[in-house]
């Protein structure tokens, strides 16, 4: 061995794959100009559903306790997409692995971690800029923030946790199916029940007794609720309960848990692939 | 090639690559090693220079060190005008040229092609081995793989046939030529009805076994004396009043040194497995 590639070794980990994690954040949040398509319909869909309720069904919505539906809506807006963008992950992690670009990574002497870190961080910036399209999108429609900077920082940091926690469930499911097409509908018949059962659109309130719990212990009916009262948004809980009166530590503690289970599954099946 | 490149885990048996186990030591051969070819891609969504950056930083250069080389590599490889355009805007060529220009980023002792030329014209195939014949002069070590024989004639000191996935024969490309033996003199005469007779007067011309392709009227002696044996045929058959429909003097190729030992060509075996096929080629410095 030489003295340069013994060096370059010991320069081998924590310090390592952060900086790997890093240059490949750089790699995937340069290719996003690149590619309109993939974050045009992401904004066109989460602002379609805006004006579909705010202007057509919400009319029919009523919400316990009064408030402005557009107010209580935003809030749910904003989690759907950033649970929405998990199926945006898994789609161009599959679409990186059918262009062989993943196999010259692996013959490449970086972190290991690197590919998957740097896609689930890239992902929560490029949410971070869909987030501020679509609060200017609210502000037109007429969405407020009745509280004050921290509280509004504080829904932001929650949002961003959450779309990390989305992110690795991305990069498990595009390992788990891929394939780009295959990806996209799986994608989209977990994460649409996700979001639709849930506080997002309708007050838990109108669902039968059974479906209530599930709804209410929903991540992404807990994420909903916890921006809703930071930011002073109409937040009609059904009854009392750990998450109508704790939702910003139930939001959290999905996070924990959801990283947890998909980033070690994530980790494992990149580790183990060996096509 | 996955088990050399540690792509893949070998499933019995050892590999050493620069003196490192591709088991335990995976990491120290990625960096001596690049890889270019069907196992590995650019980002089509990057720059032609971007790519070099990436991909050098992740070699552990700095970014310093990075641009240094990737602007060193796009002069090399004749892409520094389009080094700010997207590898989408790219064609085929040029995307070879900076696969191969990728591998190269950390400068690699050693080099696996796999396939390089697949898929490229005439000309983009004689500018890729101009490119390799150079980077093999400068001392790196290649392992090349190739459906294409003549590809392993013109670049490699040593060639490794592999067929089914067992090696079947090693050498150079003259001591594996000279086992099919030398020159030969190919003759398609025009009526079947010639066939023995043209037999008779071919063996009795050149003094060597025959071979004969009964469905293509087509018969194979060797030439001993090369292009004076092949005047000599064309003087008897002439003579004899057989018309013939074609006549040649032959070298051996690389792909009847295949042929011969593996009974089937190279291009029928191929299909339904993928990997089946193929000649190692390597050079050594």
């Amino acid at each position: 061995m030489t003295t340069a590639t013994r060096a370059r070794l010991t320069n081998s980990g924590l310090r390592q794959e952060v900086s790997d994690g890093l240059i490949m954040t750089w790699r995937n949040l340069k290719r996003v100009p690149r590619i309109p398509e993939l974050w045009i319909f992401a904004i066109l869909q989460s602002i379609m559903f805006v004006l579909l309720f705010a202007y057509v069904f919400g009319g029919a919505i009523p919400l316990p306790g009064g408030g402005s539906y557009t107010e209580y809506l935003m809030p749910g807006i904003f989690a759907q997409t950033i649970v929405f963008a998990a199926a945006t992950t898994a789609i161009t992690l599959t679409y990186d692995l059918s262009k062989g670009i993943i196999d010259r990574f692996r013959s490449l002497p970086m972190a290991r971690s690197a590919v998957l870190s740097g896609r689930t961080f890239a992902d929560v910036v490029y949410n971070g800029g869909i987030l501020i399209v679509l609060m200017l999108t609210g502000l037109a429609v007429g969405w407020r923030v009745h509280t004050d900077v921290l509280s509004f920082l504080g829904g932001v940091g929650l949002l961003m946790l959450f779309a990390f926690a989305m992110a690795w469930m991305g990069v498990w499911l595009g390992l788990a199916v891929q394939t780009p097409e295959a990806t996209q509908q799986l994608s989209f018949t977990v994460l649409f029940p996700i979001t639709f059962l849930s506080n997002v659109f309708v007050p838990t309130q109108t669902l039968p007794d059974w479906l209530r719990p599930v709804a209410e212990w929903n991540p992404v009916s807990a994420l909903t609720a916890a921006t809703r009262q930071l930011w002073g948004n109409p937040n009609p809980f059904a009854a009392s309960g750990f998450p109508a009166e704790h939702p910003i530590e139930l939001t959290v503690i999905w996070v924990v848990v959801l990283v947890a289970i998909f980033a070690p599954l994530g980790v494992l099946r990149y580790r183990s692939m060996s096509r | 090639m996955r088990v050399f490149t540690t792509l893949l885990r070998p499933d019995a048996g050892r590999a050493t690559v620069g003196g490192f186990d591709v088991v335990h030591q995976a990491q120290e051969i990625r960096h001596i090693m690049g890889l270019s070819g069907q196992y590995a891609a650019v980002d089509e969504n990057l720059t032609g220079r971007e790519n070099l950056q990436l991909f050098g930083r992740l070699y552990q250069l700095t970014w310093a060190e990075a641009s240094r080389r990737a602007a060193e590599l796009l002069e090399q490889f004749e892409l520094a005008d389009a080094a700010d355009r997207t590898v989408k805007t790219y064609s085929g060529g040029m995307r070879r040229r900076l696969d191969l220009a990728s591998a190269l980023s950390g400068q690699p002792r050693i080099l696996f092609l796999d396939e390089p030329t697949t898929g490229l014209d005439p000309r983009g195939r004689l500018g890729m081995w101009d490119i390799i014949r150079g980077l093999v002069r400068e001392g790196t070590t290649l392992l090349l793989t190739t459906q294409y024989l003549e590809e392993a004639d013109e670049l490699a000191d040593k060639i490794a046939v592999v067929d089914h996935g067992r090696i079947i024969a090693r050498g150079t490309a003259d001591e594996l030529k000279a086992k099919v033996g030398g020159e030969r003199i190919e003759v398609v005469v025009d009526h079947r009805e010639d066939i023995p007779r043209a037999i008779e007067l071919l063996t009795r011309a050149t003094e060597g076994e025959h071979a004969l392709d009964d469905h293509m009227r087509r018969i194979t002696v060797p030439a001993r004396g090369g292009a004076r044996s092949l005047v000599q045929v064309v003087r008897d058959l002439d003579e004899a009043g057989i018309a013939i429909d074609d006549i040649a003097l032959r070298r051996p190729t690389l792909d009847d040194v295949f042929l011969s030992l593996t009974g089937h060509s190279a291009e029928l075996a191929a299909p339904g497995a993928k990997d089946a096929v193929k000649a190692g080629a390597e050079t050594k410095t």
